[in-house]
C-alpha cells in the first residue's frame, strides 16, 4: 500500500508537468488552431533561463523563475510573430511541420550555448524530503503540484474574469466574429503563444531543479504531453490538466511495478505507456476525455 | 493539318505522356548518359557513398511524398517504417541467405503489412492527430528494437549480411567484359536504377486513377467521397505503398551499410525525410529526387568537412560550439522553416518557374 501511494505520489509530480505542457498546447490549439511541436523547445530554453538566472547571475530562485517565464514567453511571441503568422490559412501540414523545424533549430542552438553537460541548477528545495505516514515526499515534487495548482487555478480566473481572457475565448470559439468585434486577433495570437511558452518554461524549470538535473534531453518531456493532451481532447484545458495527470500516474505505476508485472514488456516500458494509452484512446474516443466532438469519420 | 508547335499541347494524351516534349526527352537521355557513366568518372569511394545515400533517401523520399504529398497525409512515422525493412533485411537476407530480389520484396511485403496495420487510424485522425501518432509510432518502434533481441541484436545492434547478386550479375563484385568494378560503383548503378524504377512506379501511379483520387482526397476528402472515391480504400493504400517504399529504403540501407542498430530509426530520420520531400518539392516526383540530392548528401558532407566549416566541433572537447549532429538538425530545421515560409513547392518550384521562363521567352514580363 505504502509502495502504491508512493508511486501514485511520483506520478502526481510528473504529471503536474505534463499538464502545464499540455495546458500550453491547448492555448496555442484553441486560438490559433496550431499544434505547437517546438513546445519541448521552449521547455528547455525556460529551464536553461532559469539556470543561467539563478546559478550565473545569482538571482534569487524565487525571481528567476518568473524571469525565466517572461523570457521564454518573449521568444514564444516572437516565433508567433516572425513566422507562424506568415502561414495564417495554410494546410495543417505545412504548420505542423514550421513547429517542428523551429524545434530542430532551438534544440542545436540551446546545445550550442550550453553545452551537453548535465547542469544542477541552484534551488531552494535541493533533495529535502518530508515524511508523513510512512510516505517519503519531495520538498520539490510538492512544489512542483502546489505551483501547478496555482497556475491552472490562476489560469481558470484569467480565462473567466479578464477581458483578455474573455477575448481570448472569443478569438478560438469564431476569429472573424471576434475580429467584427473589434478584438485583436494579432494580440490573441501572441497572447497565447506568450502564455503557452510560460507554462513550458514553468515546467521546464520545476524538472531541471529536480534530482537529474539540468540535460539537454530535458525537451523530450513534451513530446510526451502530447499523449496527455490527446487523452484530456485537444481543445479542453480541464482535459490538459485531466490528461496530465492520468498519463503521469500511468507512467510512474508502471515504472514503479515495472519488475512484477512488465517485466516481458522490455526495458524502460513506462517511456512508452503514455503513447499505448494514447492509441487507445485514439481508437475509443478520438476527441479525447473532455473534447469537443468534431473529428469526422468518412 | 500543319505540323503544330512542340510546345502545343492539343489532347489529354499528350497531357499526360511521361516524357513528351523534346526538352524532357533530352533530359531523359542526359539523366540516363549520367547514371551510365558517372561511377567511372566519378570512383572516389566518399563522393560515391554520398551519392548512393542520397539514392537511398531518394527511394524513401518517392514513397513519402505518395504518402504526404500526393494524399496529404502527415507521416512523422516513416523511420519506423526504414527500420523496420532493415532488419527485416538482416533477417531473410542474412540469416536465411534469400537472394538480393527476394529479399527487397520481402522488405516491402512486411512494410506493406505493417502500413496496413497503421493504415486504419488514418481513417479515424486528420491533420495533427495523425502526426501525433505517427509520433508515437517512432517511438513505439524505437522500444520494439532494442527490446527485440533476437531480430535486432537490441541496443548493441546487428549486421546485415546480404548479397545484392542478381542472377550472375553480382553488384557487390561488379566484372562487365572483364573489366572489374569496385563496391560502391556497383551499388551506384543499383541504387539509382532503383530510383528509376520506383519513380516511374509512382509516376505512372500518380497519373493514372489512382492517383487522382489520392489528389482530390488530399485536396478535399469529404468531397471526393461525394463523387464516388472511396476516401478510406485510398488512405490506407497509400499508407501501405509509402511503407513498403519506406521498408525498400530501410533495406537498401542496411544492406549497404552492412550493419544497423536502433539509435538509426529516430524521429531526427523522420524529418530529414520530411525535410527532403519539402525542399524538393511536395508532389513531384522530380523533387522527391531533388531533395535527396540537396539534403540527403548533407549529413555526409558536413561529416567529411566538418573540420573545414568554423565554429563545428569534431570531437568531444573541442572548441567549436555546436556538433555534427546538432549542425544537421538545425540545418534541417532551418531548410523545413525557410521553404515552408519562402518557397512552399520547393525546388522542383523553382525548376518550374526556371523553365516557364524560358519557354515565354521573349515574351516573359
Amino acid at each position: 500500500m505504502t509502495t502504491f501511494l508512493q508511486n501514485c505520489f511520483a506520478g502526481l509530480a510528473l504529471g503536474s508537468t505534463y499538464a502545464l505542457v499540455a495546458l500550453g498546447f491547448v492555448v496555442i490549439y484553441k486560438s490559433t488552431g496550431v499544434i505547437n511541436f517546438a513546445q519541448g523547445g521552449l521547455l528547455a530554453l525556460g529551464a536553461y533561463l532559469g539556470y543561467t538566472f539563478a546559478n550565473n547571475l545569482a538571482i534569487a530562485f524565487g525571481v528567476a523563475i518568473p524571469l525565466a517565464c517572461a523570457s521564454a514567453a518573449l521568444v514564444g511571441a516572437g516565433f508567433e510573430r516572425i513566422v507562424l503568422r506568415r502561414m495564417v490559412g495554410q494546410p495543417p501540414f505545412a504548420v505542423i511541420m514550421i513547429t517542428i523545424g523551429l524545434l530542430f533549430v532551438l534544440e542545436p542552438l540551446i546545445t550550442a550555448i550550453w553545452g551537453f553537460d548535465n547542469l544542477q541548477v541552484t534551488n531552494p528545495w535541493n533533495i529535502q524530503t518530508v515524511e508523513a505516514g510512512g510516505i517519503v515526499f519531495g520538498v520539490r515534487d510538492l512544489w512542483t503540484i502546489g505551483l501547478t495548482a496555482a497556475v491552472v487555478v490562476a489560469f481558470f480566473l484569467f480565462f473567466r474574469f479578464t477581458s483578455l481572457g474573455l477575448a481570448m475565448r472569443a478569438t478560438a470559439f469564431d476569429p472573424e466574429a471576434a475580429l467584427a468585434q473589434g478584438i485583436s486577433a494579432r494580440r490573441v495570437y501572441a497572447v497565447s503563444w506568450a502564455i503557452a511558452s510560460a507554462l513550458a518554461a514553468l515546467a521546464g524549470i520545476t524538472m531541471a531543479a529536480g534530482p537529474g538535473g539540468l540535460s539537454p534531453s530535458i525537451g523530450f518531456i513534451a513530446l510526451a504531453a502530447f499523449p496527455a493532451m490527446i487523452l484530456g481532447g485537444l481543445d479542453s484545458p480541464a482535459g490538459a490538466v485531466l490528461g496530465g495527470i492520468v498519463i503521469g500516474l500511468a507512467e510512474a505505476l508502471t515504472r514503479g511495478y515495472q519488475d512484477q508485472l512488465f517485466s516481458w514488456a522490455g526495458d524502460n516500458v513506462s517511456i512508452i505507456v503514455p503513447y499505448l494509452l494514447m492509441i487507445v484512446i485514439l481508437l475509443i474516443r478520438p476527441y479525447g476525455l473532455l473534447g469537443t466532438k468534431d473529428v469526422r469519420r468518412i | 493539318m500543319p505540323k503544330p508547335h512542340r510546345n502545343v499541347v492539343r489532347d489529354y494524351a499528350q497531357d499526360l505522356r511521361l516524357f513528351g516534349s523534346p526538352m524532357s526527352k533530352f533530359g531523359l537521355a542526359l539523366m540516363i548518359a549520367a547514371f551510365l557513366v558517372l561511377p567511372t568518372v566519378v570512383q572516389d569511394d566518399f563522393w560515391l557513398s554520398v551519392l548512393i545515400y542520397a539514392g537511398i533517401t531518394a527511394v524513401g523520399a518517392i514513397g513519402l511524398n505518395l504518402l504526404t504529398g500526393y494524399c496529404g497525409q502527415i507521416s512523422l512515422g516513416h523511420a519506423f517504417f526504414i527500420g523496420a525493412g532493415a532488419y527485416v533485411t538482416a533477417k531473410v537476407g542474412g540469416d536465411f541467405g534469400m537472394p538480393f530480389p527476394l529479399w527487397l520484396l520481402a522488405a516491402a511485403g512486411i512494410g506493406a503489412v505493417l502500413g496496413g496495420l497503421i493504415g486504419p487510424f488514418t481513417l479515424r485522425l486528420r491533420g495533427h492527430y495523425l502526426a501525433i501518432v505517427t509520433l508515437g509510432l517512432v517511438f513505439l518502434g524505437e522500444h520494439l528494437w532494442r527490446n527485440l533481441d533476437d531480430l535486432t541484436g537490441g541496443n548493441s545492434g546487428t549486421s546485415v549480411n546480404a548479397d545484392v547478386a542478381i542472377g550472375p550479375v553480382d553488384f557487390a563484385d561488379l566484372t562487365i567484359f572483364g573489366e572489374s568494378y569496385s563496391r560502391n560503383q556497383g551499388w551506384f548503378w543499383l541504387v539509382w536504377a532503383l530510383v528509376g524504377l520506383v519513380a516511374l512506379l509512382v509516376k505512372n501511379l500518380a497519373r493514372t486513377r489512382p492517383g487522382r483520387a489520392l489528389q482530390a482526397v488530399r485536396d478535399r476528402d469529404q468531397a471526393a467521397e461525394v463523387i464516388g472515391v472511396r476516401a478510406g480504400r485510398y488512405k490506407i493504400g497509400a499508407f501501405m505503398v509509402s511503407s513498403a517504399i519506406a521498408s525498400m529504403a530501410g533495406a537498401l540501407f542496411g544492406s549497404y551499410q552492412q550493419f544497423v542498430s536502433p539509435d538509426e530509426w529516430n524521429l531526427l530520420l523522420s524529418i530529414q525525410y520530411i525535410a527532403v520531400i519539402i525542399v524538393g518539392g511536395l508532389g513531384t516526383i522530380f523533387g522527391s529526387v531533388l531533395g535527396a540530392l540537396f539534403v540527403g548528401a548533407l549529413p555526409a558532407l558536413i561529416d567529411r568537412y566538418s573540420d573545414v566549416i568554423p565554429g563545428v566541433q569534431t570531437s568531444v572537447g573541442d572548441s567549436g560550439f555546436i556538433s555534427v549532429f546538432a549542425l544537421n538538425q538545425a540545418i534541417f530545421g532551418l531548410l523545413i522553416v525557410l521553404f515552408l515560409v519562402l518557397e512552399p513547392r520547393g525546388l522542383a518550384g523553382i525548376w518550374l518557374r526556371i523553365k516557364t521562363y524560358f519557354k515565354a521567352w521573349p515574351f516573359s514580363y
